[in-house]
């Protein structure tokens, strides 16, 4: 029971309830880094770490925070493990750190993340709240996964820094430049609202 | 001469050629979910304005003041959103006890702000670009400015759009972005007139 309760709450963030189409949370921080691949992992890997560890942190302190005070509480927390992936990737991946720049403390006003701690955390047991977030942070990094594997191939004929597509390709300037990134977004909404969205409410 | 201009051009940069919302992506939430109605747009742009003139500022002088003496600079995140979310409190509180008709248009909007991207990440452009105090002032301003700009002009599409035949699929945020992205283009016209900084 409590097995396949866990398994919902890991699936549905996936699926038909996945922060992205449904509520079009959380595009800010990322959605600039989209032009490529590599900088887009490193991204959405720093937002599912966030999402999952404070959803679990304040999951666990649900009942000690008082309600009044409770959104500076949570945003403390979430910039702490903010500053934890900034920290890392500019010890680690110096180069990575600076080319996102200021959009890695961009995750602390990631909707996304607020959005789970006040819909799901605040209501629910450590253990959920941790997959409710992790799979939150995954639905959100394969659309934006999608969305830079488009604009990659499209505007540089290459994926993840390797040229894919030969000399033969014009890259589309346009593609990497911001306003590919709404058209790509508005494009891949469309297109999962007219197919996973439509199977959801019909079934 | 150049120093003395820097922040001008800066200034309407922020507005046009580098807008924070059509080339960085900043404060899409807000920008998604309210430009429905123009004179809501409206408040909430003006709030953006004075919250990011204000805001921009201020981090500015905790930065150079505080956390560079102290070498706490990775401690910026924390500081920048407690300085904005207690300015915006401050505002609220005044506008509240202060200005009745000024709260009813603009204080309503006030807790939105704390959570839109675009006032942090005017203030983490600040400190990466290396920007002085007149000059974090203007980048602030101008980048509201950009930002309230964008949002109405999007919330006068959306009314005209409510008469138009959308796909289903795209209804909503979907052709919300498409619009988007052709007013991103419009504004990367500009990138002639003023270079970048």
């Amino acid at each position: 029971m409590a097995k396949s309760k866990l398994k919902k709450t890991f699936l549905e963030p996936l699926g038909k309830n996945n922060p992205v189409f449904v509520q079009i949370l959380g595009i800010c921080s990322t959605l600039a880094v989209t032009n490529k691949v590599q900088n887009t992992v490193v991204m959405t890997l720093g937002v599912t770490f966030t999402t999952a560890l404070s959803s679990w942190t304040i999951s666990l302190l649900r009942n000690h925070i008082p309600s009044r005070i409770r959104m500076m509480v949570e945003t403390m927390i979430i910039a702490v493990f903010v500053i934890i992936v900034d920290i890392f990737l500019k010890a680690y991946y110096p180069e990575m750190w600076k080319q996102l720049g200021p959009y890695v403390g961009l995750i602390i006003t990631n909707c996304i993340i607020m959005g789970r701690v006040e819909a799901f955390a605040l209501q629910n047991k450590p253990l959920p709240s941790l997959v409710d977030g992790f799979s939150s942070g995954l639905g959100y990094t394969y659309v934006l996964l999608a969305i830079a594997v488009i604009r990659e191939l499209l505007g540089s004929g290459s994926i993840w820094g390797i040229q894919i597509l030969g000399s033969w390709w014009t890259n589309w300037a346009i593609m990497i430049m911001p306003p590919g990134g709404f058209f790509v977004l508005a494009i891949v909404i469309w297109f999962i609202r007219e197919t996973i969205m439509k199977e959801a409410s019909n079934g | 001469m150049a120093n003395f201009m820097l922040p001008f051009s800066i200034f309407f940069a922020s507005i046009f050629t580098s807008n924070i919302l059509l080339t960085n992506y900043l404060g899409m939430c807000s920008f998604l979910s309210v430009s429905k109605e123009l004179k809501t747009s409206l408040g909430l742009g003006a709030a953006v304005v004075f919250v990011m003139a204000t805001t921009t500022p201020l981090n500015w002088a905790v930065y150079q003041w505080l956390l560079i003496p102290f070498g706490l600079e990775y401690l910026r995140f924390i500081v920048f959103i407690i300085v904005i979310a207690a300015f915006v409190q401050l505002t609220e509180m005044a506008l509240e006890r202060y200005s009745e008709g000024l709260y009813q248009s603009l204080g309503i909007f006030l807790p939105l702000i704390t959570v839109n991207c675009a006032i942090l990440g005017a203030s983490l452009f600040m400190v990466i670009r290396e920007y002085s105090l007149i000059t974090s002032f203007f980048f602030g301003f101008g980048s509201g400015l950009g930002w309230m700009l964008a949002i109405v002009a999007m919330a006068g599409i959306r009314t005209k759009l409510k008469t138009a035949k959308v796909p289903p699929g795209l209804e909503g945020p979907g052709i919300t972005l498409v619009i988007a992205g052709f007013m991103a283009m419009a504004f990367m016209g500009f990138s002639g007139m003023i270079a970048v900084s």
